[in-house]
């Protein structure tokens, strides 16, 4: 079964990674704090991805909602942390249905468009209205998660990990299988009685959710919200290229590719300027050789696609 | 005046916008490829025709020779290294085909990207202009250089036309992208057919990167935004449709610059989403497109 098989996978390195604070300096357990919240970016978007067929080129969409939704009722009515996650996650949501309108009438490069678009829109507003945004700047937060790097490091990894269980346990429920039906061929789909728009939706709205709530999330372990950080295109591009490298359609995969590019943008630091080259050199070599990715390699080595 | 102004400046930057945008929906109309490193291959033709002309001082002629060489060396190398591998792969399922081209091209052109940053670092380059002075048009100052790029577009533009048009091998181009499979039973072989669009495509994007260059001056960090505003022309015109992508050229170069001349520059770009999602919306087959 695949499913034991990740398990088998997942439990040790879970087993690991919650060790890690007892071995590893505070640097290294910040860099992972970072690279646990792209990991649920990227397992919300394979489940946009993988499983419903939607090309989102925006997962920043979904994220900068969540998170600026949650820094300006931080900042401006000083809202308390867990009210500020939760406003953020359901305007993410709301950001997700509104994406999800035009996914259920347009297809392939046309949807891609209108989830690239709502990127660039929510930048300019942002960079447009500076003055109640912070701009380009950002927005610093009167409120953080925790100082203390290890408590900064269990979060994390206890979101992602509830996170993905949930992410993971779905696609691999018969809703999971309906929204891979209605992904790869919608008309045979909907042919056999399944309600292809409604499972749609739902799985817009619960990617938007998670990308959602890690953006917030995120946010407050930074203490500041910026467009570099959480809306710019860029961030989308790291995401896409974390879920694709990790192995589309596996959601696990996906977590395993962020952490990956987050380590590897580190340990390439000392190339300077080069290191972005480095990594989507490495990242296209994965494409093009193994598309299945990390995990669809991992899995496959144990006899099973 | 101001009218006048921007009369003529919409239109140089609506001409190299067509230009930039008819290689684009080319390749798409021809082979169903989305090219996300597209301004990345401007990015290298400007740079490279703005180092040899500059440098080595070659002259502008010699160097925007250059870029365009540039720019078809790289167009070839994203067919053979990248499109064509993903194309022929069994590895990969059909109907995921599409996203690994998107996500192929768009790595590659993130690191053509970092390669001209790292090389010639990304600063704002502004290549040699092939002619230079000013001419007065009706009271506005305009450089010959602005109105060389649009009659250089156009000229290029229409060779093209003629090409498609008049030639046997333009011909099979535009029965390509009509029926491949009637194409191939009637013995031509596609892969010639992608070698010479991805071949007129390095070109038309290189002419359109060195007069970029020369016109508006180009940095390493622009080449996203040029991809970013090819696909919407080519979107808003309708994708594969290269008439409907000339009109939607102008549309955005008209509105982009009616916007920075009468509201402001730093909006410069959102009348111009904002019209793409509402065509999207209404009409997604944009302007001129077929379902």
């Amino acid at each position: 079964m695949i499913r034991s098989r990740t398990f088998q996978l997942a439990v040790p390195a879970l087993i690991v990674m919650a060790l890690l604070p007892l071995g590893v300096d505070g640097y290294i357990l910040g860099l992972l704090t970072l690279a646990y919240y792209y990991a649920v970016f990227a397992m919300s978007w394979d489940l946009l991805f993988g499983f419903a067929g939607e090309v989102n080129f925006g997962p920043s969409f979904l994220i900068g909602i969540g998170a600026y939704t949650a820094a300006l009722l931080n900042h401006y009515w000083l809202w308390p942390i867990p009210a500020c996650l939760v406003a953020g996650a359901f305007a993410a949501v709301i950001a997700g249905a509104v994406l999800a309108v035009p996914a259920l009438r347009l297809t392939g490069p046309y949807f891609g468009l209108v989830t690239l678009v709502a990127v660039l829109l929510l930048q300019n507003m942002i960079v447009l209205f500076a003055g109640i945004t912070g701009g380009e700047i950002g927005l610093d937060l009167p409120d953080v998660l925790s100082i203390d790097d290890n408590t900064n490091y269990y979060y994390a990894l206890v979101f992602m990990t509830v996170s993905g269980a949930i992410l993971f346990g779905l696609a691999q429920s018969p809703v999971g299988l309906i929204l891979q039906a209605s992904g790869q061929n919608a008309t045979e789909a909907a042919a056999l009685g399944f309600n292809v728009a409604k499972h749609k939706l739902a799985a817009f709205c619960i990617s938007a959710f998670f990308s959602g709530l890690a953006g917030a999330m995120l946010i407050f372990y930074m203490g500041t919200a910026s467009v570099g950080t959480v809306v710019d295109i860029a961030v989308g591009v790291n995401v896409i290229i974390a879920a694709v490298l990790g192995g589309r359609r596996t959601i696990i995969g996906a977590a395993l590719g962020a952490i990956f590019l987050i380590g590897a943008g580190e340990i390439l630091r000392p190339l300077g300027q080069l290191a972005t080259f480095v990594v989507s050199a490495v990242a296209l070599v994965v494409i093009l050789f193994f598309p299945g990715g990390f995990m669809g390699r991992i899995l496959q080595s144990g006899g099973r696609e | 005046m101001l009218a006048l102004q921007i009369l003529i400046d919409g239109f140089a930057i609506s001409s190299l916008y067509a230009l930039g945008a008819t290689g684009f929906t080319l390749i798409f109309g021809v082979s169903g490829v989305l090219n996300l490193s597209h301004g990345a291959i401007m990015v290298v033709a400007a740079v490279i025709a703005w180092w040899v002309a500059g440098t080595f001082g070659a002259g502008a002629y010699l160097g925007a020779l250059a870029g365009v060489a540039a720019a078809l060396a790289c167009a070839f190398f994203t067919y053979s290294v990248i499109v064509r591998p993903i194309q022929n792969s069994g590895a990969i399922p059909k109907e995921e085909k599409e996203i690994f081209v998107l996500t192929g091209t768009l790595l590659w052109g993130i690191m053509l990207q970092e390669a001209v940053a790292y090389l010639f670092t990304d600063n704002p380059k502004t290549v040699r202009p092939l002619v230079d002075g000013v001419v007065m048009i009706l009271g506005v100052r305009t450089p010959w250089n602005e109105i060389l790029t649009a009659a250089l577009s156009w000229g290029a533009i229409g060779l093209l036309y003629l090409l498609v048009n008049r030639t046997r091998t333009g011909k099979s181009l535009l029965a390509a992208s009509m029926n491949p499979r009637g194409l191939t039973l009637l013995g031509f072989e596609m892969s010639n057919i992608y070698v010479l669009v991805w071949a007129i495509y390095g070109i038309l994007a290189g002419i359109a990167g060195v007069l970029l260059g020369a016109f508006l001056g180009v940095s390493s960090a622009n080449a996203g935004t040029l991809t970013a505003s090819a696909f919407s022309i080519v979107v808003l015109g309708g994708l594969g449709s290269v008439s409907g992508s000339l009109i939607a050229a102008y549309v955005v170069g008209y509105l982009e610059t009616m916007t920075a001349y009468l509201v402001s520059p730093s909006i410069r770009t959102v009348p111009v989403l904002l019209l793409l999602v509402l065509v999207v919306y209404l009409r997604p087959q944009g302007l001129l497109g077929r379902r």
